[in-house]
C-alpha cells in the first residue's frame, strides 16, 4: 500500500478584526491509494479548510499557512508557488464540491467544462477533448452522452449535476479525489446513487479518496479509515470498523450517541450539552471540556493541548483524561 | 374530530412564459389529531412544502378545503382568517433566512406576540418575550442582540420563539433541523418534543430525514409527485413499508454499520 | 407611554432581564467606514464644502449679484474699494461683470447641492416607495408597474424638460420636480430587484404568517434590507443630478441669471477661458472636488455595508 498524500502538522490561521482564529491547529494524516479517508467535523472543526489549504484554495489573506507539510508524491504541496500548483490541481489531485448548482458555470455547454481539464492539462484538441468528455460522461452512468454534452447545466437535475462534476474531476485520472460534503445537498435516493458511483468508481481506477463529511452515517458507509475533528484538531482517527464499535474519545461518542436513528422512542435524544467552540476563543487545554459532564470536566487537561496516542494498533485518539476512555 | 382536515387539496401553479401549468399537490387528504405529531416526508419537489404553504394560508388552494376544528377557513371573512392563521405557525429550515438581519431579538418576537394581543405595555411585552426565551432555553438578557450575533442554533430556537409568539396550536416545522450540526439537531429536536408535551401542540413535521421522523412523529405521511402515496403509524411504515417508493427511500438511507454503542 | 406612574408589582414578580446591548448591522457597517480613512476624509471635506456654501457668502461682504462694471474679469487678488469706503479683496477675482467670483462660487454652491440633494432625496422616496411595491407584489402588478417605468425611460429627458418649462415657466422647482423625476426610474429598478430576492427569504413568510399587513411588512422587513444598496446609489446619484442640472442651466432651461449654480459658472468661465482662465478654474476645481468626494464616499459606504464582510 503506498502513501498518496501524507500531511503532517498542518497549522492554518485566520486573521480576522475578531482576531486570529486557529482553523487548523496541528493536523497530521495519510492517505492510502485506493482507500477513502474520511474528515468528519461539524461547522467550524476545520475540516473544509485543511483540505482547502492543501490546494492553496484558502484565501490569503486573511488565511495564513502557519506550518507543517504535505507530502503529495516528492513534492510538498505547501511550499509550491500558485503556478505550480495549477498544474497539479484538476490534473493530478481534483476536488468537488457541496453545491452541485453553482459549481457548474451556466453559461457554458457541458462538454466544454468537463473536457477543459484535459485541454489544460494535456493540450488535447477539442475534437479529441470531447471524445474523451463523452466517455467520461458515460462512465459516471448519464444516459445518452452524446446528446448531453451539447447542454447546459440548467438541463440537468442536481443529480446528474453531481455526476457531471464527478466526470470532470476524474477526467484526468488524477491519484487523489478531494470530496467536500458531496451528498449533502442531494436528496436521499440520488444521495445513494452518487455514493456508490463514487466508491464504484474509486475501486476501479484505484484513486485514493478524501471525503469530507458532517454525516457519521455516509462515513459509515464509504471511508476505509476515519479522522474526527473538533475545533481544528484530530481528536480520533481510527479504521471505520474499530471507530465505530469503540469510540475512544469522549466527541466522538456523544456525536454518535446523539444521532436520532438510534435512540428509543420517547426517551429523550442524548444531546451534548453547550455549543461549538468558538476558534477565536478556546480554552487552553482540552477543546471538548466546556461541553464535558462535569464530573468528566474536572479530569480534563487544562494547562496543555492533549497529544494523540495509540490506543490500539491503528487507533489514535486525544490524551486527555476526562475524554480518552480506555478499556 | 379530528384537530386539522385537509379535504382534497390541489393547488396548481398556473402556466407562466416558458413554463408549462404544474400541479403541485395533487388531491391530498390529510387529518392530523389534537397533540399529535404527523410526520411528512418526500423528497425535493414532491408538493411537501407548497402544502405546508397552503396550509399556513400562504398559497391559495385551487381545489379542496382545509377544516380547522371542522370550520372551513376559505369561508372565513379577512379578519377571522387572520386570527385562524395565528393558530398555525411555521419553522422554517434556514435559521440564517428565517430571521430579519436588521432586527433585534426583542423586536422580532414583540411582533409575534402583538400579532394576537395587539398592542401591549411595554412592562407586558417584556415580560412575555423573556417567557418566551426562557421557554425555548435562551437567556432573557440577550434579548436586545442581533441575529448575526448567534449561532445557527441559538437562531433556530429564535425562530421558534417567534413561532410560540401567538400561542398557536399547530406548528409546521420545515425541515427544522437539516441545516444544523448534529450535535445541535437534537437539541432542537428534543426542544420541538418538550413544547408539544408542555403547551398541548399538533405538529407536522417535514423532513427527508428518515430517522428523525422515526424517532418523533407518532404517523408518517410519505409524499411522491404531489400524491400521499403511503399513511400509517411510524413504526409499521418504517418497519413493514407497503409502497414501493418507501421502501426505494429506506433502502437508500445510509444506515450506520454499528456495533450498537 | 413611559409616562405611567410606578409600575404596580406584577403578581408573578417580573424582573425586567439585564439585557446586554446588541450590535445591530449598522453598527458593523459604521465601525467598518471609519476604518476606511479616505472616505472618512472625503466625508468631512464634503461637510466643510456644505459649511462653506452656505456660511460663506456672509463672511466675503460681496453680494453675488452686485455688478461692478469697472472691474471687468479682473485676476484673483483684486482689491475694490467702493465710493463709500467699504470693500475688500475679491479672493478669486471677478466676473466680466465685475461679481465676486468667490461669493457666486458659493451661491452657486447653494443652488448645485439643493439640486442634488433635493432631487436625490424625490428619487430616493418614490424610487424605493414604488419599487418596493412592485417587487413585493409580483405578478400583474410588477408587470404593469415596471412597464410604465420603461415608458418613462423611452422620453427624451430632454423633450421632457422643455415641455416642462413651456408649460409652466422656468423655476428652480420645476428643475429638481424633472429631474427627480428622471432619477427615481432607476432608483426604483434597483430596489425592485433587491425586494424580488428579499421577498422569496423566510422571515418574509414568517411575517405574512404572523398576519402583518403588507405596509408594515414593507416598512418593517423589506426596506431596511434594501437600505444599503440605496444609500450607495444615492451617493452616486447626487453628482448625476448635478451633472444634469449643469447641462440644463447650459441649455438656457435651468438656474436663470443673474443667479449661478456651478454649472453655469463652469459655462461662463470656458467662454473666457483664454482672457481669463481663474474664471473656469475656481468653479471647477469645488465642483470636481464634491463629485471626487462623493464618489469616495459611495464606494467606502458599499464596502461598509457589504453583507458578506459582516459574516465572517
Amino acid at each position: 500500500m503506498s502513501t498518496v498524500l501524507d500531511v503532517q502538522d498542518l497549522k492554518v490561521s485566520f486573521h480576522t478584526r475578531n482576531g486570529v482564529v486557529r482553523a487548523v491547529d496541528g493536523v497530521s494524516f495519510k492517505v492510502e491509494k485506493g482507500k477513502t479517508t474520511g474528515i468528519v467535523g461539524e461547522s467550524g472543526s476545520g475540516k473544509s479548510v485543511t483540505c482547502y489549504s492543501l490546494l492553496g484554495l484558502v484565501p490569503m489573506p486573511p488565511g495564513r499557512i502557519e506550518g507543517g507539510s504535505a507530502k503529495f508524491g516528492d513534492v510538498d504541496l505547501l511550499k509550491l508557488s500558485e503556478k505550480e500548483l495549477q498544474r497539479i490541481r484538476g490534473s493530478r489531485i481534483s476536488m468537488i464540491f457541496q453545491d452541485p448548482m453553482t459549481s457548474l458555470n451556466p453559461w457554458l455547454r457541458v462538454g466544454t467544462q468537463v473536457a477543459e481539464p484535459l485541454r489544460l492539462h494535456e493540450g488535447l484538441s477539442k475534437s479529441e477533448a470531447w471524445k474523451r468528455a463523452v466517455e467520461a460522461l458515460r462512465e459516471v452512468g448519464i444516459p445518452d452522452p452524446e446528446k448531453r454534452i451539447h447542454q447546459y447545466p440548467h438541463e440537468f437535475s442536481g443529480g446528474m449535476r453531481q455526476r457531471v462534476m464527478i466526470a470532470m474531476a476524474l477526467i484526468t485520472r488524477p491519484e487523489l479525489l478531494i470530496a467536500d460534503e458531496p451528498t449533502t445537498a442531494l436528496d436521499v435516493t440520488i444521495q445513494k446513487q452518487v455514493l456508490d458511483l463514487i466508491r464504484d468508481l474509486q475501486k476501479r481506477l484505484g484513486i485514493a479518496v478524501v471525503f469530507i463529511t458532517h454525516d457519521l452515517a455516509v462515513v459509515s458507509e464509504v471511508c476505509d479509515y476515519v479522522n474526527v475533528m473538533y475545533a481544528g484538531r484530530l481528536v480520533e482517527a481510527s479504521p471505520v470498523q474499530e471507530l465505530f464499535a469503540r469510540p475512544r474519545h469522549a466527541y466522538t461518542q456523544a456525536l454518535m450517541r446523539s444521532i436520532p436513528a438510534l435512540q428509543r422512542k420517547g426517551e429523550p435524544l442524548y444531546t451534548i450539552p453547550g455549543l461549538p467552540p468558538d476558534l477565536a476563543n478556546l480554552p487552553s487545554g482540552c477543546a471538548f471540556r466546556p461541553r464535558q459532564t462535569p464530573e468528566r470536566q474536572a479530569l480534563c487537561l487544562t494547562d496543555r493541548q492533549p497529544p494523540l496516542v495509540e490506543v490500539s494498533p491503528g487507533h489514535w485518539a486525544q490524551d486527555c483524561p476526562g475524554c480518552l476512555i480506555r478499556d | 374530530m379530528s384537530f386539522l382536515q385537509i379535504q382534497d387539496a390541489t393547488v396548481t401553479f398556473p402556466a407562466r412564459r416558458g413554463s408549462e401549468a404544474f400541479t403541485a399537490v395533487k388531491g391530498v387528504s390529510l387529518s392530523i389529531a389534537k397533540g399529535e405529531i404527523l410526520g411528512l416526508v418526500g423528497e425535493s419537489g414532491c408538493g411537501k412544502s407548497t402544502l405546508s404553504r397552503a396550509i399556513m394560508q400562504l398559497q391559495p388552494l385551487t381545489a379542496g378545503r382545509i377544516l380547522l376544528e371542522g370550520g372551513d377557513l376559505s369561508k372565513l371573512d379577512s379578519h377571522q382568517l387572520r386570527m385562524a392563521r395565528l393558530n398555525f405557525q411555521m419553522v422554517f429550515q434556514d435559521p440564517y433566512a428565517s430571521l430579519n438581519p436588521r432586527r433585534t431579538v426583542f423586536s422580532t418576537l414583540t411582533e409575534a406576540v402583538r400579532a394576537r394581543t395587539g398592542k401591549l405595555p411595554k412592562e407586558a411585552l417584556w415580560e412575555r418575550v423573556a417567557a418566551l426565551m426562557q421557554r425555548v432555553g435562551l437567556n432573557p438578557d440577550f434579548a436586545l442582540k442581533y441575529p448575526h450575533e448567534f449561532s445557527g442554533g441559538q437562531r433556530q430556537r429564535i425562530a421558534i420563539a417567534r413561532a410560540l409568539g401567538p400561542d398557536p396550536r399547530l406548528l409546521i416545522a420545515d425541515e427544522p433541523v437539516s441545516a444544523l450540526d448534529v450535535s445541535i439537531q437534537s437539541q432542537i429536536i428534543n426542544l420541538l418534543l418538550n413544547l408539544c408535551r408542555d403547551l398541548g401542540l399538533t405538529m407536522l413535521f417535514i423532513s427527508h430525514d428518515l430517522s428523525v421522523v422515526r424517532y418523533i412523529a407518532d404517523r408518517v405521511a410519505v409524499m411522491q409527485n404531489g400524491q400521499i402515496v403511503e399513511l400509517g403509524e411510524t413504526g409499521q411504515v418504517l418497519t413493514a413499508p407497503q409502497h414501493p417508493y418507501t421502501q426505494k427511500l429506506l433502502e437508500a438511507a445510509p444506515a450506520l454499520r454499528l456495533a450498537e454503542v | 407611554m413611559s409616562t405611567a406612574a410606578a409600575p404596580a408589582p406584577s403578581p408573578a414578580a417580573f424582573e425586567l432581564p439585564h439585557v446586554q446591548p446588541g450590535r445591530s448591522l449598522w453598527q458593523d457597517a459604521w465601525a467598518r467606514l471609519r476604518r476606511n480613512r479616505l472616505a472618512i476624509l472625503c466625508g468631512g471635506l464634503l461637510v466643510a464644502i456644505v459649511l462653506f456654501c452656505f456660511l460663506g457668502p456672509w463672511l466675503t461682504g460681496w453680494n453675488p449679484t452686485e455688478t461692478n462694471l469697472a472691474l471687468k474679469a479682473t485676476p484673483p487678488g483684486t482689491v475694490e474699494i467702493r465710493p463709500d469706503g467699504s470693500g475688500g479683496k475679491h479672493w478669486m477675482g471677478t466676473d466680466p461683470l465685475g461679481r465676486d467670483i468667490l461669493t457666486r462660487i458659493m451661491r452657486g454652491g447653494q443652488v448645485s447641492l439643493m439640486v442634488g440633494l433635493v432631487a436625490t432625496g424625490v428619487a430616493l422616496l418614490i424610487g424605493v416607495g414604488y419599487g418596493a411595491t412592485a417587487g413585493y407584489l409580483g405578478g400583474r402588478w410588477d408587470m404593469g408597474m415596471m412597464r410604465f417605468v420603461d415608458v418613462l425611460y423611452a422620453l427624451p429627458f430632454m423633450i421632457f424638460v422643455i415641455l416642462l418649462t413651456t408649460m409652466f415657466g422656468k423655476s428652480m422647482l420645476l428643475i429638481f420636480l424633472a429631474i427627480g423625476a428622471v432619477e427615481w426610474l432607476t432608483m426604483a429598478r434597483i430596489v425592485r430587484a433587491q425586494v424580488q430576492v428579499l421577498v422569496r427569504q423566510e422571515f418574509v413568510e414568517a411575517a405574512r404568517s404572523l398576519g402583518l399587513s403588507t405596509p408594515a411588512i414593507l416598512i418593517r422587513h423589506i426596506i431596511p434590507n434594501v437600505l444599503g444598496p440605496v444609500i450607495v446609489y444615492s451617493t452616486l446619484t447626487v453628482p448625476a443630478v448635478m451633472l444634469l442640472e449643469a447641462a440644463l442651466s447650459f441649455l438656457g432651461l435651468g438656474v436663470q441669471p443673474p443667479d449661478s449654480s456651478w454649472g453655469t459658472l463652469i459655462n461662463d468661465g470656458a467662454e473666457n477661458l483664454e482672457t481669463s482662465p481663474w474664471l473656469l478654474l475656481y468653479p471647477a476645481a469645488f465642483f470636481s472636488a464634491t463629485l471626487f468626494c462623493l464618489n469616495f464616499v459611495g464606494d467606502g459606504l458599499r464596502d461598509a455595508l457589504d453583507v458578506r464582510a459582516s459574516k465572517d
